[in-house]
């Protein structure tokens, strides 16, 4: 989908080229994240791939087609941008911001008034939002309007330049995880600029991990290269807790859970021990057929029916798509020393610290 | 174009314009005593109370309007009103129109000088102001150490401006009957005399820009920070 | 200090003070309406090439600094003793400095971002000016034209002397008459006037920014 051949480029004055020869393949529908340390040229490639910043030589094809062969300015028309202040036009309304492309475009009126309420509601604004001015919203709306607006002629192609990157933190997690859903309803080609390797392997289907000078480290899966660093300059820039970050890939649902010690409210007492005997432990967990009710001590099993127990709360219910990472986190921090997880179809099984060092080592 | 900068060239020549009470020596010195009469009383007037009101950062809106009544009110026009009103004077030595021209002048003097000693006291960098405050200079330490001296390019950038709009206006007591550089150009408007106007305004533009550079280098010169803008070049 | 209300009411009712009012407005609004259209010009000129920018400060500084009364006389030769275009070609000369600098930084003042995003969309350089720069940079703009206009007010009472009308003329007369309320009169209308005009740049500037006037709710 988006080619880019031996591009380099030298700014005018400079000793060194910012970008020496890059050479990247992005294939249709997929989540690119570009990432490196200052200088490595990822944001100066992201903009030739629009002719923000012309390429010194190189070829780049966008669809098919050579990027130098169209006006920029048409080109850009087909191509969404979002930058990390955004720039939204602060004299427009949402509205018309939103509509900037279309009406370069020659929509006619109603297409565009269509297709602006239809993003707003896409990006999780409300829609009495439209006849306000940029001034007069958070942060974080701006940028789901500076989204909106990159999506508006539907272009196949997004780049994005660090878009969360001025939003405080909370925010920005929203933000990340909501585009991500909306990528995947829409399955467009996304080429991601970031600074933040957590950012950037959350994010992408693929990373691009640039060195100084444009150089093109390792290009894979996020998974992969969390697994395989291709060199001593990736371990490095990966940090430390590559185990941990891969498990913030991996979804609880990957793992292999266990039953656990549980035991039906409707069982007597007596098995409950012996349940808890069998898993070598001193607390065991109440169902109701499917329905996982919370858990209670060896102490408080005497004679009593176990229906009328008071169980505890497990502090942490994971769902299946939680990550290990956070399955990690709750079997670490409960008294238990597991997690349990609950689908919609109910209680499917628990796991605990071996379980997920299983899956680091696969 | 030439014959007339010829003939410009020949009242310049003529020894008859440099004697007398017509003459350009004069002239020049009336015009420049009554300049620097009427800019020395409005420092007086304007500065202390510019740099005080700077100094506690007070009194913002009326700087604003100071600023825009100044530019709004035509000196010409004060200088007509104040006129019959200075008739009274006419007792004293001064001449007929002195203290016309003198009072206009030095309200005209007063907006630009006010407004830059205001805004260079108030302006000077708060995180020096309160550094100074902190290793324990007092309220006046702090004013005439720190920001005093950080203002004075700003007062001497008002001064200026204020210097050449008056130098360009006393112009104008030659309508109420001082004797100025302005006399050329009313005689000369008087007698359709093309040569004579633009003598005086000749005169009068020169007088102007010399002011203008000439206290532009001064201004310069008293930036405490001279060295270090060089050095950034 | 008297004033004669009988003169007062006499020349508005045989209309002098009127034409003196239309008088003293053609020429202030002539005179910054062709500034505007020069300073525009130029204005796109250093937009265009930033190194002409020092050049054209310096010429517009030095017309600046010239006293109005030098500046009519220097144009006399060149257009006469009462020409209007003795008093037009320098009233317009002193708009030019204020006007050139205010456009230049309110076009220069748009935020980077904002022209990044727009050329990123794909409008063309000529669109991303006037929908853009243009409309942003009207604040700074219009501050400027109210400067120049109040300062051009004030000179045009000046301009009685190279023989136009307007206000100057009730000045100039109450100086040679003795006649205070004449002098007082043509001063008034003149500060009045100008008051009037920076008001209502004031009343344009809000309604050409609407979105200046909206913040976002605490």
């Amino acid at each position: 989908m988006i080619r880019l051949e031996s591009v380099r480029k030298v700014f005018p004055g400079a000793t060194a080229p910012a970008v020496t020869s890059l050479s990247l393949e992005i294939p249709e529908g997929e989540f690119v994240t570009l990432v490196g340390p200052s200088g490595c040229g990822k944001t100066t490639t992201l903009k030739m791939i629009n002719r923000i910043i012309e390429p010194t030589s190189g070829t780049i094809e966008v669809g098919g087609q050579d990027v130098l062969s169209i006006e920029p300015h048409l080109l850009r028309r087909s191509i969404g941008y979002v930058i990390q202040q955004v720039g939204l036009l602060p004299h427009r309304t949402v509205e018309q911001n939103i509509a900037t492309v279309p009406r370069l475009l020659g929509w006619p009126r109603d297409r565009i008034e269509a297709r602006v309420a239809e993003l707003v509601e896409m990006v999780g604004l409300e829609h009495e939002m439209r006849d306000r001015y940029p001034a007069e919203l958070s942060g974080g709306q701006q940028q789901r309007v500076g989204v909106a607006r990159a999506l508006a002629a539907d272009p196949p192609v997004l780049l994005m330049d660090e878009p969360f990157g001025a939003v405080d933190p909370i925010v920005r997690e929203h933000l990340q995880m909501e585009f991500k859903d909306l990528w995947r309803r829409l399955g467009k080609t996304v080429v991601f600029v970031t600074h933040d390797i957590d950012e950037a392997v959350r994010m992408g289907t693929r990373v691009a991990i640039l060195n100084i000078g444009g150089i093109l480290e390792q290009y894979d899966r996020p998974e992969e290269i969390l697994a395989n660093p291709a060199s001593e300059f990736v371990a490095r820039f990966l940090g430390e807790e590559r185990g941990l970050r891969r498990l913030g890939l991996l979804p609880v649902s990957s793992a292999t859970l266990e039953r656990g010690p549980v035991v039906d409210v409707s069982a007597g007492p007596s098995e409950a021990r012996a349940v808890m005997d069998r898993h070598e432990v001193d607390w065991v967990g109440l169902l109701d057929g499917n329905r996982l009710l919370g858990w209670v001590p060896a102490s408080e099993i005497g004679s009593t029916p176990l229906r009328d127990l008071e169980p505890r709360e497990f502090l942490v219910r994971l769902r299946p798509d939680d990550s290990l990472r956070r399955a990690l986190d709750a079997v670490v921090t409960s008294r238990t020393r597991v997690g349990v997880v609950v689908g919609d179809e109910g209680y499917l099984g628990m796991l605990d610290v071996e379980t997920v060092a299983e899956e680091i080592t696969e | 174009m030439i014959d007339f900068l010829r003939e410009v060239g020949a009242w310049f020549a003529d020894p008859a314009n440099w004697t007398g009470n017509r003459g350009l020596p004069g002239l020049l010195s009336a015009h420049v005593g009554l300049t620097l009469a009427s800019l020395a009383v409005s420092a007086v007037l304007a500065l202390p109370a510019a740099v005080y009101l700077g100094h506690k950062r007070r009194g913002g809106a009326l700087v604003v309007s100071v600023v825009n009544i100044g530019r709004a009110v035509p000196t010409f026009g004060v200088m007509g009103v104040i006129f019959p009103l200075t008739l009274a004077f006419s007792a004293t030595a001064r001449p007929l129109g002195y203290w016309a021209t003198f009072v206009a002048m030095v309200l005209l003097a007063m907006p630009p000088m006010f407004v830059n000693a205001y805004t260079g006291v108030r302006d000077v960098d708060p995180a020096l102001v309160e550094a100074a405050r902190g290793m324990g200079m007092t309220d006046r330490q702090v004013l005439t150490d720190v920001e005093l001296p950080l203002a004075l390019p700003l007062v001497m950038a008002g001064i200026r401006t204020a210097a050449v709009a008056v130098v360009a206006t006393v112009t104008l007591s030659a309508w109420l009957g001082y004797g100025s550089l302005g006399t050329y150009v009313f005689v000369g408007f008087a007698q359709r005399d093309q040569v004579l106007v633009f003598v005086g305004g000749l005169a009068v533009a020169v007088l102007a820009v010399i002011t203008e550079l000439g206290l532009g280098g001064l201004e310069r010169l008293v930036d405490p920070l001279r060295a270090i803008r060089r050095r950034r070049r | 200090m008297t004033i004669d209300w009988d003169w007062i009411r006499r020349n508005l009712l045989e209309g002098s003070i009127w034409q003196a009012t239309q008088e003293h407005l053609m020429h202030t609004v002539i005179a910054v309406g062709v500034g505007l259209i020069v300073s525009f010009a130029l204005s796109l000129a250093v937009l265009r090439w930033p190194r002409t920018y020092a050049p054209i400060t310096w010429v517009t500084g030095i017309l600046y600094t010239i006293p109005s009364i030098a500046l009519f006389t220097f144009l006399v030769p060149i257009f006469g003793l009462t020409s209007i275009f003795t008093a037009q070609v320098a009233l317009v000369s002193y708009t030019l400095l204020i006007l050139i600098r205010n456009i230049v930084a309110g076009i220069r003042g748009v935020p980077d971002h904002v022209v990044e995003a727009s050329r990123g969309m794909g409008m063309t350089e000529r669109r991303i000016f006037l929908d853009v720069q243009l409309p942003l940079a009207l604040p700074a703009i219009i501050a400027g034209v109210r400067v120049a206009a109040v300062t051009t007010v004030g000179l045009v009472t000046l301009t009685v002397i190279v023989g136009q009308g307007g206000y100057g003329l009730f000045i100039l007369r109450g100086i040679g008459r003795r006649f205070l309320t004449e002098a007082l009169v043509g001063t008034l209308l003149a500060v009045l006037m100008a008051i009037v005009i920076d008001r209502g740049l004031v009343l344009l500037e809000r309604l050409a920014t609407p979105w200046a006037q909206r913040r976002r709710p605490a």
